[in-house]
């Protein structure tokens, strides 16, 4: 399973030269791993359909216990096979839909990692390993919804749709940490057997919060929907395949997969059906308030997923059964409807419903595939979506507060039906409204391929109810350790109740459908007068953090060097100072006159000197004047430490004062100051008050120091080792090389560092202009994708 | 500062400085000196024939850029800790090798004096690196 996971990020990689050299046949080319790969994955059906479990497990990371561990069992295959399958379809439909594209290539790599990320999600075994495919699908999702990067409202979506699931993620991370810690294990396979525990655990409460967070931000719930109308500004493939069909399932396979680990609770079941229900009435409700046929599809999505988080919450054994077929029908029908709009939109060059009619002649096909899809969706007899309202109905019936959750299932499944009618039917029903184009046909092959495929598929299954049962919703629901209800999927239960709701459903969704454009303009009037939804929200709480944020920069970094230094240097006076004033450390009593008797004629002069060279630098009137005059102080003190014994240092501290010296005269004249120093009285004295703390503070700690005996353990080892051990007589320099070497290393590092970003710093301000020529020459070339155009 | 005189006297005392500094790194691990001062003073060298002749002439005799040269020492360095490896011990352990020249002359060689060139080097880099930078404009590629 690891490599059928890698091959698609292998593939992924070699993508854009695939693309270069087979040109037109490129998407049925790349199609043949995701094919490939279903095909793997359809052998495995036989064995998991009689209750196998197939597990893989590669370390990788040993020392903390994290393995690149998969599962596959009923419930990841079904997710594998939909996503290598549609993803074959996909990849086809894109390498027409994007013909001629210039980055064509470059779709098909994130399209194909995305993949790879996808089916690592649904197989990982381990939570790590879930955790880090859960966030490559988000990031490789902000790609695809940023691929047209030159327009405004792309990467607007594409960060948005980032946060918001980057948001989750990090849920989801701290959700398994902690689901984690409290258990003591860190795979799907022992965490399913450890339920008990988790439910019992006091931290039961957050863990829920936190992986629900994770679920509804992937899973576009209500109040997080917001992202996934937005995303619809990527290419059309890409809203099919990631924002239908695949990715934002991710979040319901995550509380499906968990089901058996915290499902079932009081607060577990309240939260999913109440978000859920939630869900799905805004769905629906600003599905129909939609013109454009692809923002319809992406309202009722989001619909669509409200269900599922609520028949996931409801937890009967017929809700799973009902969220699972829903989920199947879903991925069919929405998948070939999303890919039909693509493929209407590329041949007459608009989605607006108000702009297309009467295609049924010049599109036959197109049409037909439509209307089966649509059917499915609206829960038609025969079709696959008609299995899963009834079990929906089924489910809502039998669960508590059933008549309030059958009548949000009613409308809402009633007004799913009625945008599915709008998007089948009114484009190619009625009178011909598009005149640009004369002879419009039903597109190519490769753009009715994965539509036609999916939506007869949802035929199939509605008829083959057997095979259903058995190589669907049995395993799913074992994985989810659920034993399914007896009697299985099938068309025909005898007149009941739930027969009835069905009925009713399909008659309200049919008059909704004939007064759609009534009631649209009804909603958009209400939305109006409301004004406000979470993505203004959005943008609002963007505003405000990066008010907050630029609020705290210019407080803590004012961009004055003066500034920097002051708060550097009180913290140090304060660090040397604070054990004198708290820690009533002793100073003891230095013998000054018994110092001052040995010192030697040599070593009164060049303390003089530093004096010297101390009273001109603050007597100086220019700079120049107090540069040399901090050197000639320097080089003073360095005499010392040669008088003192210290040849190694006193050579390099004159090095590093007459470099210093240079460096500071330079960056005088480079950086254009002021000759003259320009502070204020006050200024002056506040500075001169600090340096002064800071002089005290360590004259006060190195007469502490000295009034206590050396330990010389340290220096002894050194002096007598460094000549034995390391052939050395240089005891500094063989401390620095050998036995401290990786100190030193990590020094070099720092000072190579602060090299690239001195340079950096000192030629910002000629490149920033540079830069902004640049973007200016840029900007003609906006290029759009075909079809994306508005 | 570019004076006739200067200009005279700068590359010799920079030809002599650099050869102290190539002398100071040497004797580093018996004798005071080693690569951190031997940089420091190679960089004098260059900053003195930079005040003199221009930063471009200093450039033009390096002939790669000093970030380069400084980037090469800290491969030195990092792989100076490698062949510890080949007799299993920890990373950065010195190895040492006495290699023999006709009858008389033995000349150790070691991997903390590939280190300490490292460090030289890095320190000659770096530091040339923003001194020439703060010195003169950079070149337009």
């Amino acid at each position: 399973m690891l490599s059928a996971i890698l091959s698609g990020f292998g593939l992924a990689i070699l993508a854009p030269v695939l693309n270069r050299c087979a040109g037109a046949k490129v998407g049925w080319l790349l199609g043949l791993l995701p094919a490939g790969l279903f095909v793997y994955f359809a052998r495995y059906a036989s064995a998991i359909a009689t209750g196998g479990v197939l597990r893989q497990s590669t370390p990788w990371l040993p020392q903390i216990g994290v393995d690149l561990s998969f599962r596959l069992d009923g419930l990841s295959l079904i997710f594998a096979l939909l996503i290598t399958g549609i993803g074959a379809l996909i990849v086809v439909y894109s390498g027409r839909y994007l013909a001629g594209h210039r980055h064509q290539g470059r779709f098909f790599s994130f399209l194909l990692m995305f993949m790879a990320s996808m089916l690592g999600l649904v197989l990982a075994d381990d939570v790590i390993s879930l955790f880090a495919f859960w966030e490559m699908t988000s990031l490789t999702s902000f790609l695809l919804i940023g691929f047209n990067h030159l327009r405004a409202a792309s990467r607007r979506a594409a960060m948005q749709a980032l946060l918001v699931t980057g948001l989750g993620g990090l849920a989801l991370l701290a959700g398994v940490t902690v689901m984690g810690l409290e258990t003591g294990v860190w795979s799907l396979s022992q965490l399913l057997e450890s339920g008990g525990i988790v439910r019992d655990s006091p931290l039961y409460g957050i863990i829920v919060t936190l992986v629900v967070v994770a679920a509804f931000t992937k899973s576009a719930q209500t109040p997080f929907h917001f992202w996934l109308p937005n995303a619809m500004e990527a290419p059309t493939p890409v809203s099919a395949y990631l924002h239908s069909a695949t990715m934002v399932k991710a979040g319901v396979y995550l509380l499906m997969r968990l089901t058996p680990v915290l499902g079932g609770t009081a607060g577990w079941i309240a939260i999913l059906t109440v978000f859920g229900a939630a869900t799905l009435t805004t769905g629906t409700l600003l599905a129909i308030r939609q013109s454009d046929l692809k923002l319809i599809l992406a309202y009722t999505t989001v619909a669509s997923l409200g269900l599922l988080v609520m028949l996931i919450g409801i937890g009967s054994p017929v809700a799973l059964e009902g969220a699972v077929l829903y989920l199947l029908a879903h991925a069919l029908f929405k998948g070939a409807l999303f890919m039909i709009v693509g493929g209407l939109d590329q041949v007459t060059g608009t989605r607006d419903i108000a702009m297309l009619g009467g295609l049924r002649r010049a599109m036959p096909i197109t049409f037909a595939m439509a209307m089966l899809a649509a059917l499915s969706m609206g829960g038609v007899p025969v079709f696959v979506g008609f299995l899963a309202k009834e079990s929906i109905y089924r489910a809502t019936i039998g669960a508590d507060f059933s008549v309030a959750l059958t009548a949000i299932a009613m409308i809402g499944n009633a007004l799913m039906f009625a945008a599915a009618l709008a998007v089948a039917w009114r484009p190619f029903a009625g009178v011909k409204r598009v005149e640009i184009l004369k002879n419009l046909r039903d597109p190519p092959l490769s753009l009715l391929l994965g539509p036609s495929l999916l939506a007869c598929l949802g035929l199939v299954f509605g008829i083959l109810t057997g095979p259903i049962g058995s190589f669907v919703i049995a395993p799913m629901l074992a994985a989810m350790g659920v034993t399914p209800t007896h009697p299985h999927a099938a068309l025909w239960h005898g007149v009941n109740t739930v027969l009835v709701a069905s009925a009713a459903t399909m008659v309200l969704g049919l008059g909704t459908f004939m007064i759609i454009a009534r009631l649209r303009k009804g909603f958009a009037a209400a939305l109006k007068a409301i004004g406000w939804g979470p993505d203004r929200g959005y943008d609002q709480f963007m505003a405000g953090l990066q008010g907050l944020a630029s609020g705290i920069f210019k407080i803590v970094q004012p961009g004055l060097l003066r500034h920097y230094l002051i708060a550097a240097y009180a913290a140090f006076a304060l660090a040397l100072l604070a054990p004198f004033l708290f820690l009533s450390v002793s100073l003891g009593t230095p013998d000054f006159a018994a110092a001052l008797g040995d010192s030697t004629l040599q070593d009164i002069s060049a303390l003089g000197l530093a004096i010297v060279g101390a009273v001109i630098l603050l007597a100086a009137k220019t700079r120049l004047i107090a540069i040399v005059m901090l050197g000639v102080h320097g080089s003073a003190i360095a005499l010392l430490f040669l008088l003192f014994g210290a040849p190694d240092l006193s050579f390099t501290q004159f090095m590093v004062e007459i470099l210093s010296v240079v460096i500071l005269t330079l960056v005088m004249t480079r950086l254009k100051l002021d000759a003259v120093d320009s502070r204020t009285p006050s200024e002056r004295l506040l500075d001169g008050g600090l340096s002064l703390a800071v002089a005290i503070g360590i004259a006060l700690v190195l007469t502490a120091i000295t009034q206590h005996p050396l330990d010389m353990r340290l220096s002894e080892f050194f002096a007598q080792a460094s000549a034995t051990l390391a052939h050395g007589r240089n005891i500094v320099n063989v401390i620095l090389v050998d036995f401290r070497a990786l100190d030193t290393l990590g020094e070099i590092t720092v000072v190579m560092t602060a090299g690239l970003a001195a340079i950096a710093l000192i030629s910002l301000r000629p490149q920033r202009a540079a830069k902004q020529r640049d973007v200016e020459e840029i900007q003609p070339h906006i290029d759009l994708a075909p079809g994306e155009e508005r | 500062m570019n004076t006739l005189i200067m200009r005279a006297v700068a590359p010799v005392i920079t030809a002599l400085m650099a050869l102290f500094s190539v002398f100071v790194l040497l004797r580093g691990h018996n004798e005071p000196g080693g690569g951190f001062i031997a940089g420091l003073i190679m960089v004098s060298a260059l900053a003195l024939y930079g005040i003199a002749c221009g930063a471009s002439a200093v450039r033009r005799a390096l002939s790669i850029h000093p970030l380069c040269i400084a980037g090469l020492g800290l491969l030195f360095s990092l792989s100076s800790g490698l062949p510890s490896a080949l007799v299993h011990m920890p990373y950065l352990s010195a190895q040492w090798w006495v290699a023999q020249i006709g009858e008389a002359t033995k000349i150790p060689l070691s991997t903390p004096f590939l280190f300490d060139m490292g460090v030289w080097l890095v320190v000659v880099g770096s530091i040339t690196a923003i001194v020439l930078e703060l010195e003169g404009e950079e070149e337009q590629d």
